[in-house]
């Protein structure tokens, strides 16, 4: 047989390189310059900086604050990931056996995934308001004062509900064609052997699924890690206080907001490392566990 | 809708200006948003029509802490305004990072405008200046945290405006609660029970001058009065005598626009807005103050924002800057500024004018900011100067908030803040070299 290969050396190198740049400059180099300015404390007009060691992160390592908001961020991304998730394959499956009128049912689903988060979070923030709020007067109706920005369980539950709501759309559309590619055959070969539905889904169809669930888990992870920021951005009206934020939150409150780069250089330094270590782990742990055939 | 109007506000200037070859263009980034906006275009238009050599464009850059943000990012990559606004939190850390900046008063004088720091009124003086007393940032939307009342509310409870918070919670209070009213609400507490509170006592808010000699400064987060005007306001949230919905500052100023709160703690500049959307008669007095502190109340701080000429430009475009300074603190600019926005006019000259043209004859609340800035200055009360403050601001809010809803005790609380407030200087001391 014939090896392909390039006659001149430096042909897959060129032909390489664009990539390469382009991951070097916005992958490496910012990467780069958080670790480098994570060992500094420097003026924020970039005048003079002072090399301070791991100060950066020794000073998170004893902050009982920063542990609060990791811990409120592990919580938030398992309650959000196992909700939107949960939620999304039930409608999955529902609507796999919708027969007539299947595609404006799904077509209505989907609508929400339209919506950016920073609009979502908004219009949660209007839903929930102290004053005008109708899920607020809502509550109230059943004799609970509901104060967002106010009370720290109550904002969480509406920063859950709200990226909650966000993100089912995402999963409802990838879980029905998973569904929906599974073959008949296997179905109905299922169903001479079981008739119970709820053990013919939990043995057969789901996994079958498990391929697309697994892609969706670390999507949805992501998602509440990083992208629940606009929805909570506006949920504390950019006034933190004593309300819940996640990591990703506080990189911004720290660095953008108060001007402290090396601080929050320090966590983001962090947070790679987080994302790095759970990468690996979903992949070590589960991917074993999946058939993709 | 801002572009737009930005668009607009300079395809006028274009067609007033009309084709002069040598005109010297400058950049203002503000973060004056909504109708605020709308009055800082006017600005620029009416400078823009009023010669023909200088061309500002004032653009929006977003929330007070965006505007500083965005401000740094440029001036980092060489790419700074000519002009940023600042607000107070963010001070120190302009004013810190020496070169920066061209202090406002070297750059009228150096462009042979006269200045005389004498002709600001005393509470403007010397914020934004520094510890030598040099003025470094232009005060523009100046303001001071002043109390609004209902005045149906007060009428039906049948008292007055409370001139101290021992009043309050003696007479005012439970009158207005009496009457239906929740009686009080407020809406910065780092700005208005903290910062101001230490002003309004003349007592010392940090170490090394309230900040203002050197970055090595504590803050006095552990002084007794402040704790126990904390205290005293947990009292009234738990009896009824205040309302309190967080940290955001809409939450706390929507129960009185909406009439359930009967007097609100806002900024004066809030007067503006609150003609548009209360649909009461309202006015305004003095920021109450604790007998049992002082018998002799002093001014407040000025809160808001200051115009801080960046460095790093052509001698004629600081040339430029120079004269729309000169163009904004005109009586007639800073009356505009004034009667549209509610902020207080930064000079006496202007202030006289808005007094013979009555404004405040038929607006007395108007006025109030520009009096309780006028009040006798104390050995405390020309300002703060914190670096990272924006967090330490951040910081206050949290511990307040945690202590308030009973999710701490108020010496944790206190701790918290001093403490964490205290690392957070130094910390920025250590930025500085």
């Amino acid at each position: 047989m014939k090896r392909a290969a390039f006659s001149q050396p430096l042909m897959p190198v060129a032909l390489l390189l664009p990539q390469l740049v382009i991951i070097a400059v916005f992958f490496y180099w910012p990467a780069w310059e958080a670790i480098y300015s994570s060992f500094f404390l420097q003026d924020p007009f970039g005048f003079g900086s002072n090399f301070v060691g791991a100060n950066n992160y020794t000073r998170l390592a004893t902050s009982s604050e920063y542990a609060k908001v990791a811990g409120f961020t592990v919580f938030f991304t398992v309650i959000v990931t196992v909700l939107s998730l949960g939620t999304a394959l039930l409608l999955a499956v529902k609507a796999d056996k919708v027969v007539r009128g299947a595609k404006t049912y799904r077509t209505l689903l989907m609508w929400v995934y339209a919506i950016a988060p920073p609009v979502a979070g908004f219009l949660g923030a209007l839903l929930f308001d102290q004053n005008i709020g109708p899920i607020t007067d809502l509550f109230a109706f059943f004799g609970y004062n509901l104060q967002i920005g106010l009370n720290y369980n109550d904002t969480a539950f509406a920063m859950i509900v709200v990226s909650v709501w966000k993100q089912i759309p995402v999963n409802f559309i990838f879980l029905l064609s998973g569904l929906q590619s599974i073959p008949v055959a296997v179905r109905e070969a299922a169903l001479i052997d079981n008739k119970s539905g709820t053990r013919r889904f939990w043995d057969i169809t789901f996994p079958l699924l498990a391929p697309t669930a697994f892609f969706l888990l670390i999507i949805n992870i992501t998602y509440a890690l990083f992208d629940t920021f606009g929805v909570i951005d506006i949920m504390v009206k950019g006034n933190p206080a004593s309300n819940p934020i996640t990591l990703v939150y506080k990189v911004y409150t720290d660095g953008f907001r108060g001007s402290d780069l090396g601080g929050s250089s320090a966590q983001s330094v962090v947070l790679m490392v987080l994302v790095l270590a759970l990468t690996v782990m979903q992949f070590r742990m589960l991917e074993r566990r999946i058939h993709y055939t | 809708m801002k572009t737009t109007s930005v668009i607009i506000a300079g395809a006028m200037t274009a067609a007033l200006a009309g084709p002069v070859a040598a005109q010297t263009e400058i950049e203002w980034w503000h973060a004056m948003g909504g109708s605020l906006g709308e009055t800082v275009n006017k600005i620029a238009t009416e400078f823009n029509a009023s010669q023909s050599d200088y061309v500002i464009t004032p653009v929006f850059k977003g929330s007070y802490e965006e505007t500083l943000t965005a401000g740094i990012a440029a001036f980092r990559a060489g790419e700074q305004p000519n002009i940023l606004q600042v607000f107070d939190a963010g001070a120190a850390t302009v004013i810190g990072a020496k070169g920066a900046t061209i202090p406002v008063q070297d750059l009228l004088v150096d462009n042979g405008i006269a200045f005389d720091i004498e002709d600001y009124i005393s509470g403007v003086r010397y914020f934004y200046a520094d510890s030598d007393g040099k003025m470094i940032g232009m005060p523009f939307n100046s303001s001071s945290p002043i109390m609004y009342f209902n005045v149906d509310a007060l009428e039906a409870a049948g008292v007055t405006a409370p001139i101290t918070w021992e009043e309050f919670q003696d007479v005012t209070a439970p009158a207005l609660l009496e009457a239906g009213y929740v009686p009080l609400s407020q809406s910065h507490m780092p700005w208005i029970f903290t910062e101001n509170f230490f002003s309004r006592h003349n007592l010392p808010f940090a170490s090394a001058n309230n900040g203002y000699d050197s970055a090595d400064v504590t803050i006095n987060m552990d002084a007794p009065e402040i704790r126990d005007h904390f205290e005293a306001f947990k009292g009234w949230i738990d009896n009824g005598y205040a309302g309190f919905y967080g940290a955001s500052w809409d939450d706390n100023a929507t129960p009185f626009q909406q009439g359930e709160v009967g007097m609100w703690l806002g900024s004066s500049g809030s007067f503006g807005g609150l003609q548009q959307t209360a649909e009461f008669e309202f006015s305004a007095t003095y920021l109450p103050y604790w007998e049992s502190i002082t018998t002799e109340p002093t001014q407040t701080f000025i809160g808001g924002a200051a115009l801080f000429a960046m460095s790093g430009q052509p001698e004629e475009e600081n040339k430029a800057t120079a004269e729309f300074f000169r163009f904004l603190t005109s009586p007639e600019t800073q009356y505009m500024w004034h009667k549209e926005t509610g902020y207080v006019p930064i000079t006496e000259a202007a202030y006289d004018v808005a007094k013979e043209d009555g404004h405040y004859d038929r607006f007395p609340a108007a006025e109030v900011g520009i009096q309780q800035l006028s009040l006798p200055a104390g050995e405390w009360t020309r300002g703060y100067r914190m670096g990272f403050y924006v967090q330490v601001r951040d910081v206050m809010n949290r511990e307040y908030t945690r202590y308030l809803t009973g999710d701490t005790s108020l010496e944790d609380a206190f701790a918290a803040i001093k403490e964490e407030s205290d690392e957070l200087l130094a910390r920025f001391a250590q930025t500085q070299n």
